[in-house]
This record gives structure tokens, sequence and C-alpha cells, in this order.
């Protein structure tokens, strides 16, 4: 049995937003806890998902 | 804030739009048209569909895939557009308007040369405007270098004029005093912002002056095109392939010549990792040499296309349900996404910006600590 692509593709949306949703709820416990290294935290949090939202777009190209 | 900053940043304004200029931008419309059934306006006129919802979703693809396109002339809205210049360099440099076109209905003659608008490309062709097609259905004719100034290019030009205007003022307020004046007021905060939180964090004290002025650049050039691509003119710069490439590019050459000596033993011969090891650690740092810039491209484009496509289709759903008591509900989906788009428009401009200093900040970054 052949499997579609677009099987992949959604595949790697649910690894891409779990990724990107730990890192969320990670940077929002990070910052709960020491609420004065909020701007660090966020910076690190968003290059963090900026990176994988990269891997993310791989998904774009399936047909 | 010193005056000489905001002149580099002018002249390097200049540049990236005379990059720009030269480069044709009608790859993203290519890849668009290759494996779509999109039809053309006058295809649709041909083959009239059958049933009445396929003709509806068939239009909206159409339109989207429109506003997504590059395009030889600028569209402000249905029926109201004014033709670009068309240059092409093809036995010596032909330039005429778009016009001739009359929008890819009519076969274009240029000094006994004969030009035909084929998916939003320029063919050379015969009188009768004829395409020989090979088995994909992409015609085989040659297609002149293209040099036009299209929709996006003309887009560039009239941002980086803006955009130069906007800064010089600025920066002349300074002049006269320490307070920001006009435009200053609003733009001083954000260039503190790409100063302080951006560059000095990421490449240091040290080396960031350098490179404030393309950061700033980049910055402010990312940010402007995508709430451009918020009118609804039907602005698609930064959601274009080639656009974000070049943009990933300039960053890719200016990390690789910026990099010292650290930062070339760290891609070649990573040190405190065994030997043997240190042959496999460089094949993996140089592919992420050119991984690096490809996310940029990737990122930057794949967000604002996304944008577009998904705020555009959920305004065609209103048109596929047609009905009064659902729009409400698309429109409300519509404003919200808009709102969020605003967001991304900035936090793409700030993660480009991020990216690009920290790709900076690793090619220059000295290990005196060791």
């Amino acid at each position: 049995m052949e499997i579609p692509e677009i099987v992949g593709a959604g595949l790697i949306v649910i690894g891409a937003g779990l990724g990107i949703g730990r890192i969320g709820g990670s940077a929002m416990e990070a910052i709960a806890r020491q609420p004065e290294a909020t701007a660090k935290i966020q910076t690190a949090m968003l290059i963090a998902a900026a990176l994988i939202e990269g891997i993310g777009f791989a998904a774009l190209f399936a047909k | 804030m010193h005056y000489n900053m905001f002149s580099k940043l002018s002249v390097s304004l200049a540049l990236v739009g005379a990059i720009f200029l030269s480069v044709p931008t009608y790859a993203q419309d290519h890849d668009h048209h290759e494996d779509s059934h999109a039809l053309e306006a006058n295809e649709t006129h041909d083959h009239p569909a059958t049933d009445e919802g396929y003709d509806i979703k068939a239009q909206i693809k159409e339109t989207i895939d429109h506003h997504l396109a590059d395009s030889y002339d600028f569209t402000i809205t249905e029926g109201v557009s004014f033709p670009l210049p068309v240059i092409l360099l093809d036995e010596g440099l032909k330039i005429f308007s778009s016009s001739k076109f009359h929008h890819g209905e009519s076969v274009a003659e240029v000094d006994g040369n004969f030009y035909v608008l084929h998916h939003s490309k320029v063919y050379k062709t015969d009188a009768s405007g004829h395409l020989t097609m090979d088995e994909h259905h992409h015609p085989t004719n040659v297609m002149p270098l293209d040099l036009s100034i299209t929709k996006n290019v003309f887009m560039i030009l009239v941002m980086a004029i803006f955009m130069f205007f906007l800064f010089k003022g600025a920066a002349k307020a300074y002049q006269s005093g320490q307070t920001p004046k006009k435009a200053g007021r609003f733009l001083e905060p954000l260039i503190i912002y790409v100063r302080d939180e951006i560059a000095i964090p990421n490449i240091g004290e040290k080396h960031y002056k350098k490179y404030m002025s393309y950061l700033l650049t980049v910055f402010f050039f990312i940010w402007f095109m995508n709430l451009a691509g918020m009118t609804p003119l039907g602005i698609n710069v930064t959601g274009n392939i080639t656009i974000t490439f070049s943009l990933a590019l300039i960053t890719f050459l200016i990390t690789q010549i910026s990099g010292n000596k650290h930062y070339w033993m760290h891609i070649f011969w990573m040190p405190g990792v065994p030997v043997v090891l240190k042959p496999v650690m460089a094949i993996i740092e140089l592919i992420g040499l050119f991984v690096k810039p490809f996310s940029l491209m990737i990122r930057l484009y794949a967000n604002m296309l996304a944008g577009h496509v998904v705020l555009m289709s959920i305004i065609g759903l209103i048109f596929v349900f047609g009905s009064w008591l659902i729009s409400p509900a698309f429109f409300g989906l519509t404003l919200v996404l808009s709102l969020l788009e605003l967001l991304v428009a900035a936090l793409q401009a700030y993660i480009f910006t991020m990216l690009t200093a920290l790709y900076f900040g690793s090619a220059v970054e000295e290990h005196d600590h060791h």
C-alpha cells in the first residue's frame, strides 16, 4: 500500500506543533519562575520557535 | 544616534533597491502554476465550467494566484490598472510598455521581434503568437533575459524612495539638537530597539557598529513590505521567494566575508572534539553554513505567502457559501486574522534581523576566554 505524501506533511506539522508548543509552555514556566528574565527568555523562545518553524515549512512542499 | 549611521542606512537602502532591480521576480509564479490547474482569465472563457460550484472555486483560486504572482502591470482594483515598463535583453535592449500585451491577450511587436505573455512570463514568438508546448505543457519558446520593472520591483522602488525620505527626514532633526522630531519620534525607539536588543547582545559591543546599517535596512524593509502586503493593493513582495532569496544571500555573503579565523576554525577543525570526529563535524558545519540562509529564505517566504493565502481563502469562503447568515462569521475571522498578520509582519522582520545578527555574531566572535 502506498502512503500519500500528504500524510508525511501532516506528521511534520504535528511534530513542529508539539515542538513549538513545548517551547512556549516551558518559556511561560520560566517566566513565571523568574519574571525579571522575561526579555531574555522571550528572545530565546522566539529563536528556538523560528528554527523549528523552518522545519515545519518542509510540509509545504508536499504535493 | 549619530547622523552618520542614518546616511549609511540610506546608502545601503539604495544599494539593496538597486540589487533587487536587477532580479526578475517571477520565480514564485512559476512554482505556482506548475502543478495547479489555475485558469487564466481568457482560458475560463474558452472552457466554461458546467458546474456553478466549481466555477466560483476556480475563480477564487484564480484571484488568489493572481494576487500572489508578480505581474507586468499594477492593478489597483478590478479594472483599474496601469502598465509598467518591460525591459528585455534580446539582441540588444528592448524597452516597451506592458500595455502592448493587453493583459496577455495579444502579441507585442518590438523592432520586428514578437513577444507573448504566457502564465505571466515573456516568451519570444512569431507574428501569430504561436507557442510550441512540450509534454508537460511548458512552452519551448525562447525566453529573453527579463529585467522588467514588474509590480514587485516597482513596489520595492517606491518603498526605497519612501524609506529614503523618511529616514533622511528623521536623521536631519538630529543636526539641530538631540531631540527627535517628526518621523524620528516614531523611528527612534525602533532603531534603539534594533541596536540594544538585537545588535549588541548578538554581535557584541566591539563589532556591532558596522553591521547596524544592514540590520536596520533589512528590519525596516521587511517590516514595511509586510505592512504594504496588508493593504488591498495586492502587493506580495516578501512572499516572493526571489526577494527572500536575495535578502538571505546578502546575509550569507556578509557573514562569510566578515568571518574571522575562529569562525572558520569552528567550521573546518572544530576545537574540543576528538580528532576522528573533526572531519564529520566539518561536513555537518559545512551543510549548516548553507542551511542557515536557506531557512531564513524559506521562513520569511512561507510565512508571508501562507498569511496571504489563508486570508484570501477565508474571504473567498464568503462567496462559496453566499449566505447572509454565515458571512459575518468569516468577516470576523478575517478581521482577527488580519490583526494576527500585523503581528506576524513585525515578528518576521524581527526574527530575520535577529537571526542575521546571530550569524554575524558567530562570524566575528572572539574566543579570548579559552
